[in-house]
């Protein structure tokens, strides 16, 4: 075992294959539709299960007739709300899990629900954060955090702006649907499913059903998207795994899309009450934010204070966040939570002080560039803001264009917002390499690709460290049963996490076949390296590859490797900066956004190609939260009405703008021997900020609210004529 | 009820319920799993697939109103150029949506084969890509020749 640490840097830039545009490995056949996603696998005498959900948002089962439902064609076994923890009498949100059905195919099992003709007790529900927050309905103690003295701050400040932000309830809709294939062989359980991180799967499958953690398998090759919500087992394995096991035949519970935008998780809807303090010169002197986070019947607080604390240096900051429990689906994990949230408000806040200090906002945020961790003087390991905010200026210089391109009702400006995330990931993490007689390398590692392109950026890292065309790695994931333990798939960290351990691997074969080399032809090792498919000695002279490992017959070399520690002392971040130009229809409060320039800092670039993709496809997702995309329910009753890719409405082709994506491409020195941050996260972040204040440059409105309907752009229309009216 | 379908140019004798719709005779029938069922309700355009040479909402046909015309899946355009500009222009993340995806393009390029961004975008509006892949869809529709 190779500790990744132990290999020397590469230098920056283009290498041989690392940091060079590499189409996806797996492009092909994904493309030809020849992979088999978790929503392909069908297994001999498989039985398909349905899941029968509460109807309502809060209420107690009086009656559920389970023996009709079994006695119903095609069915093979029921479970009730007291056969498995994950079922419930007392739901506590629309589309929480009551009862379940096993039969021969879906139809008959949905068919069957019917039979369990439940009756239920309808109770008044919590749906208001503000009164959850009042009565102290909680799922989490609230979170606090002061430096300095804010009240002091904001007394000192020349002005002071004080603002309520909202973000909206949005929901993932990954285009495959969760789901999971259970199959018991003997006490052995194999789980196929759609997830971003089979070993979580595994041990929280194991916990549930009293197994030791390898008494499960679980198999995840192929997954039709993520995006937070596929982070944990879900209802639906256990349900699939428990019916499996009172049946004895392989079973398959998958969501429907109607079930998907019910209980897969969200991005929890915030209130945002914040106040910063500047001087003329706008010197931050104080900044507090008081954060209600709606998560629902259950989940976890994400960060939504973190931008307030961690982007600008400023003494004086107090926050509060309260994580509310009301009866609403739980949320999940959804791109950069909290922080896409939290850079909303902060950064639209910024720049009302801005434009109330009449200071140019990107030189604002220079003022309060933090060149250490305001959160306890850390060093950062590497921080390039300064630099993206230097490659934004010409963007940023377009805005005297784009404003004299307004015209009648159509008003044009630009605006900007800065990014930090994490994304430096951490172990552990391990890999193994393995090489052929032929020369051919296989990465083995019991990691996931949720679509962002793992298996090519593993492949090129191994093809680096080896000297070997891309062509000559193959890379086998997706199984916890064949590989080591690897990262979740989450929190902008399979690259920084996993490519340092693939690097390590890669590297303790290669030191392997440099050992063989020089013995076969007398050489000391030590002049030896791999390039181009060849062992070649300093002093002359070159092998083909094959022809060293040739010599093993059927055996193998086998490398393996693991993620090293994150440097100690230090602060491993993301950062990055969007311009986004729109124009605003002021008669009817339509919003287009024209271009958005997006610059980031990420360390090493292994994938130039693949992660520019995945850049659009953050900002593309991120124009959908700002415009468009929203959960709704019924304030009333809390049903949730938008279950359908009709009434939810992600962005479509026809709605994407120019995308012009830079990424600095620097190694961060301090972080493991890629200096690689993770990458899927950080274009989401800034995104709804910088058309929010574009909007305030093309029209002097102050849009606080996502999405930026037109009821509210109008809103911030008005208010702003009001303002001026005043004023005047 | 009897069921005769021709699918890529081979023709098939099932027995399906009149109900069974066409994606899932597809998938769950004939194993042409490479139609991907994302909505079942005819929103997202991931079960894509020709009724001669009309892009169709498999998920949404019943397998009994197909009557004589010639289905085209994913399956039976492995080999079309488009396969390949996919590929090259990065046009594709987690890669559910992608056989869709190509079988509307497919049908596109067959109506007009240079199309202009304008075409491209409306359409292949009905095609849904969660991980946005959609500039890089529009460049390999542009450069599908290659």
């Amino acid at each position: 075992m190779v500790e990744e640490d132990a290999l020397d840097p590469w230098p920056a830039g283009p290498l041989a294959t690392v940091g060079r545009p590499a189409p996806r490995v797996d492009g092909l056949a994904r493309a030809r539709g020849e992979v088999t996603y978790t929503a392909d696998v069908r297994l001999p005498g498989m039985l398909h299960a349905a899941v029968l959900r509460s109807p309502h948002a809060r209420a107690r089962l009086v009656r559920i007739d389970l023996d009709s439902a079994a006695k119903a064609r095609g069915v093979r076994a029921v479970l009730g709300p007291d056969d498995l923890d994950v079922l419930t009498r007392e739901p506590g949100y629309h589309g929480q899990p009551v009862a379940a059905v096993a039969a021969e195919t879906f139809g008959r099992a949905r068919a069957a629900l019917a039979a369990l003709a439940p009756e239920w007790e309808e109770l008044e529900p919590l749906l208001d954060p503000d009164e959850a927050v009042r009565r102290g309905s909680l799922v989490v103690e609230p979170k606090r955090y002061l430096r300095g003295d804010v009240d002091r701050g904001l007394a000192e400040a020349e002005v002071v702006v004080e603002a309520e932000y909202r973000t909206q309830s949005l929901l993932h809709n990954a285009l495959e649907t969760h789901g999971s294939v259970c199959v018991w062989e003997g006490s052995q359980l194999t789980v196929y499913t759609g997830t971003q991180f089979v070993w979580g799967v595994r041990d929280e499958v194991a916990e549930a059903l009293g197994l030791a953690p390898d008494d499960v398998r679980v198999v995840c090759r192929y997954v039709g998207g993520g995006f937070g919500a596929k982070n944990e087992a879900g209802s639906f394995t256990l349900v699939a795994a428990e019916l499996a096991r009172r049946t004895g035949r392989p079973v398959r519970c998958a969501l429907t899309r109607r079930e998907e935008n019910l209980d897969s998780g969200n991005r929890n809807a915030t209130i945002q009450r914040l106040a910063v303090g500047a001087r003329a010169d706008g010197t931050l002197t104080g900044l507090r934010g008081e954060y209600v986070c709606s998560l629902g019947w259950d989940g976890w607080l994400p960060s939504t204070a973190g931008p307030m604390q961690m982007l600008y240096a400023c003494e004086n900051v107090e926050t509060v966040e309260y994580g509310v429990k009301i009866n609403t689906p739980p949320m999940k994990a959804f791109r950069a939570p909290g922080f896409v949230e939290g850079t909303f408000g902060l950064e639209c806040l910024l720049d009302e002080l801005a434009a109330r200090l009449e200071l140019d906002p990107l030189e604002l945020r220079r003022r309060n560039y933090s060149h250490s961790d305001p959160l306890d003087g850390r060093p950062f390991s590497g921080k390039n803001l300064a630099e993206c905010y230097r490659r934004a200026q010409p963007h940023w210089e377009r805005r005297e264009e784009v404003r004299s391109r307004s015209e009648g009702a159509w008003q044009r400006g630009v605006g900007l917002a800065s990014q930090i995330w994490f994304g430096g990931g951490g172990p552990p993490s391990y890999a193994w390499v393995r090489v052929g007689s032929d020369g051919n390398a296989v990465v083995v590692t019991a990691m996931q690709d949720i679509g962002t392109g793992t298996r090519t950026a593993m492949a090129q890292i191994a093809a680096e460290e080896l000297g070997l065309p891309l062509e000559r790695v193959r890379v086998e994931l997706g199984d916890s049963a064949r590989g080591p333990y690897a990262v979740v798939s989450g929190g902008s960290s399979t690259v920084p996490s996993m490519g340092p351990a693939v690097r390590a691997a890669a590297g303790d074969a290669a030191r392997q076949i440099r050992e063989i080399a020089a013995q076969r032809y007398q050489l000391e090792e030590r002049l030896l390296s791999l390039r181009e498919g060849q062992v070649v000695s300093a002093d002359g002279g070159s092998w083909p590859l094959e022809e060293v490992t040739g010599l093993l017959g059927d055996a193998q070399i086998l490398g393996s490797g693991a993620r090293g520690p994150n440097p100690t002392g230090m602060r491993v971040l993301t950062f990055g900066i969007q311009v986004a130009e729109v124009a605003v229809d002021i008669e009817t409060g339509e919003v287009r956004v024209e271009r958005i320039a997006a610059i980031h800092d990420v360390g090493r670039v292994i994938n130039p190609l693949g992660a520019s993709s995945q850049v659009e496809g953050g900002v593309i997702q991120g124009l959908g939260h700002t415009l468009s995309e929203q959960r709704l329910l019924d304030p009333s009753s809390g049903e949730v009405l938008t279950q359908t890719l009709d009434a939810y409405r992600v962005p479509t082709m026809a709605d994407v703008p120019e995308i012009v994506v830079d990424l600095l491409d620097i190694p961060d020195e301090h972080l493991t021997n890629l200096g690689s941050k993770g990458l899927g996260e950080p274009p989401i972040v800034p995104t709804a900020a910088a058309v929010a204040n574009a909007i305030r440059d093309a029209t002097g409105a102050d849009v606080r609210s996502l999405p930026m309907s037109r009821e509210e752009v109008l809103r911030a229309l008005r208010s702003a004529r009001e303002r001026e009216r005043v004023a005047s | 009820m009897p069921l005769e379908l021709t699918v890529n140019g081979d023709r098939y004798d099932l027995d399906a319920p009149a109900l069974r719709t066409l994606a899932e005779a597809l998938r769950e029938d004939l194993g042409l799993t490479g139609t991907k069922v994302a909505c079942g309700e005819g929103h997202c355009g991931a079960c894509t697939v020709m009724l001669d040479s009309i892009p169709t909402l498999s998920c949404i046909t019943l397998a009994q109103t197909v009557g004589g015309r010639k289905v085209t899946t994913i399956e039976g355009l492995r080999d079309h150029p488009l396969v390949d500009a996919f590929v090259r222009a990065d046009a594709l993340q987690c890669g559910f949506c992608t056989p869709g995806q190509i079988v509307s393009a497919a049908a596109l390029v067959e109506d007009d084969p240079e199309p202009d961004a304008e075409v491209i975008r409306h359409r292949m509006a009905g095609n849904l890509c969660r991980c946005g892949a959609y500039p890089r869809i529009e460049e390999a529709i542009r450069t599908w020749r290659g």
